[in-house]
């Protein structure tokens, strides 16, 4: 009972400090405390109710045995990280990025092949391309080469678009001045059409840092050797150790969050001059 | 819309011969390993002809494929258990349960956001980095703790589907009912018009554009969502289910046959969905 009174209270007071902190003047500090004081909140109410209803720890175990298990258990963790994130995840990411990047390029200088390729490209987008994951995990074994596989065929597609659609980003007058400085075809991409295009570059490979991490978790539920993240949910799911797996989720969830920030902020700097960017 | 289809026939054509190459690279081992067994040689037309037929080839060619799918979709029974029709029912209907619900949520979390300002403050920083999250990492436990419950069936499927597909509408949705500029806002402000009236008049249908392009994407996420769910359910029934029985048993010609339907799938969907749009935009007169 006192549990629940508790996860009441958290959830009474993060909305006051919240409601203060919104009729403030916008700053800075203000619209980062205000998500962080929000997710505390929902752990304490977590916490609360898990304990005041006494919710069995199989089915979902409170934050702090989670964070225990989180601290108890580094050394799993790391060797599941390594074989998911930096093994499979990384290498497909750069991989398939830098393949589409170049084709993309090279796709460029026909227009036949682009008006063919856009719209294969768009359907292909949008399909269930994750069901490949038990193909390539066929043709090229358990190990994390399979999961890399995943991993390319998954981020190319988006990738290939956005950087088609960015290298057409420029307008006339733009190339035409280009042209009026003699400019070779090279000069005018280094120098005018790539950074154009990096706007529409950088939502690719933001797209694909998630389907990343994505790729190589799921591929790992069709066959793995003994460490990976997907290969521990999947087998701790079968042992009941729920607080396992939720410390897996936590890793996964900061991982894909940090790779996503990289990305915004690699992002910033390339583009610093995007109206997006500047406020 | 006619410019681009000599080129889309001549791209989708390339790819079709590199499939078919592809089949020929790739099951030539298995077609030579059978000819030394049985002492006979290996001729240009003969291994061509086998590796395109092959019971459990590494790639099935096309037509292999296809005559796979005639045989599962149109020569059985639709209730039967092992007609594709069936098991991509059981996908489509989680589906558009969880597309529905996802819908729902991220409308409703949208028109929070965009009237709160405690919501918009608070809220949507975790929206997105709900995201960033792979979930579908999470989506077994979610079907076995819920089975724990005692909820099973559609339901634990659709709410991964629902999960995937939220965060498409209230990003669009936002985005669709922040568009009206701040002219227009001040037009309705002239008329005295309520905080409910320029809901419903103004910025309701000004995020129509916005919602329709949200709902293709949130379609296509619940359909992955939802074959993702089936893995883990031991593999009853669903694409899923088929992608998984198909990988247990070395059935390549099952795997892409169940690929292919949800391919095929996700266009009919999404094609349906931009079928409603451009019929409403038109009506409502803001098509191009």
């Amino acid at each position: 009972m006192i549990w629940l009174v508790f996860a009441a209270v958290a959830w009474a007071f993060g909305m006051w400090v919240n409601i203060r902190l919104a009729r403030l003047r916008p700053a800075r500090w203000v619209s980062l405390a205000a998500p962080l004081v929000f997710g505390a909140t929902l752990i304490a109410v977590w916490e609360g109710i898990v304990r005041g209803l006494e919710i069995s720890q199989v089915l979902l175990p409170a934050p702090s045995l989670i964070a225990l298990r989180l601290v108890s258990s580094v050394d799993i963790l790391w060797v599941d990280f390594v074989q998911t994130v930096l093994k499979g995840a990384l290498s497909g990411y750069v991989l398939g990025c830098g393949a589409a990047f170049l084709i993309a390029i090279a796709i460029d200088r026909f227009p036949f092949l682009q008006r063919g390729l856009l719209p294969v490209g768009n359907f292909v987008a949008a399909l269930p391309v994750i069901g490949m994951a038990p193909i390539l995990v066929m043709w090229f074994g358990f190990d994390w080469q399979s999961k890399a596989a995943v991993v390319v065929v998954m981020v190319f597609f988006p990738m290939l678009v956005n950087t088609v659609q960015g290298l057409q980003a420029t307008d006339t007058m733009q190339r035409d001045l280009m042209r009026t400085y003699a400019a070779s075809y090279w000069a005018t991409l280094f120098k005018l059409r790539l950074p154009a295009a990096m706007p529409f570059v950088f939502n690719g490979l933001k797209i694909g840092t998630t389907l990343a991490l994505i790729g190589a978790i799921v591929a790992e539920f069709f066959g793995s050797p003994v460490r990976g993240m997907g290969f521990r949910i999947s087998t701790s799911v079968g042992q009941l150790a729920l607080d396992l797996v939720w410390a897996e989720i936590v890793v996964a969830a900061i991982a894909g969050s940090a790779f996503y920030g990289a990305m915004s902020l690699f992002e910033r700097r390339v583009t610093f001059w995007h109206p997006s960017q500047r406020n | 819309m006619r410019s681009n289809f000599l080129p889309v026939l001549t791209v989708v054509g390339v790819l079709f011969a590199l499939w078919y190459a592809a089949a020929v690279w790739l099951n030539a081992d298995w077609t030579y390993d059978k000819a030394t067994r049985s002492g006979e040689t290996v001729t240009a037309t003969s291994l061509v002809a086998d590796t395109w037929a092959q019971k459990k080839p590494k790639l099935p060619a096309p037509h292999q494929v296809a005559s796979e799918i005639w045989d599962t979709t149109l020569m059985k029974k639709v209730t039967s258990k092992r007609s594709l029709v069936y098991h991509s029912w059981i996908t489509l209907s989680a589906t558009l349960l969880g597309f529905g619900m996802g819908t729902l949520l991220g409308v409703l979390l949208a028109v929070g956001i965009v009237f709160n300002r405690v919501m918009d403050m608070s809220v949507m920083p975790w929206v997105i980095a709900s995201q960033t999250i792979p979930i579908l990492a999470i989506a077994p436990m979610i079907i076995v703790v819920l089975n724990a419950v005692g909820v099973s069936g559609l339901l634990p499927k659709a709410m991964i589907s629902m999960y995937l597909s939220f965060f498409p509408v209230v990003v669009g949705m936002v985005k669709g009912l922040r568009s009206p500029d701040q002219m227009q806002l001040d037009q309705m402000r002239t008329w005295h018009a309520s905080t409910a009236q320029s809901f419903w008049k103004l910025r309701l249908p000004a995020s129509m554009p916005y919602f329709f392009t949200s709902l293709k994407i949130a379609m296509a996420a619940s359909l992955v969502g939802a074959i993702i769910g089936e893995l883990p359910t031991g593999a009853v029934a669903g694409l899923g289910a088929r992608l998984l029985a198909g990988s247990y048993y070395g059935q390549t010609i099952q795997i892409w046959s169940a690929l292919i339907m949800a391919a095929a799938l996700a266009a009919l969907l999404v094609g349906i969905i931009g079928l409603i749009q451009r019929v409403t935009l038109k009506r409502m007169g803001m098509a191009r």
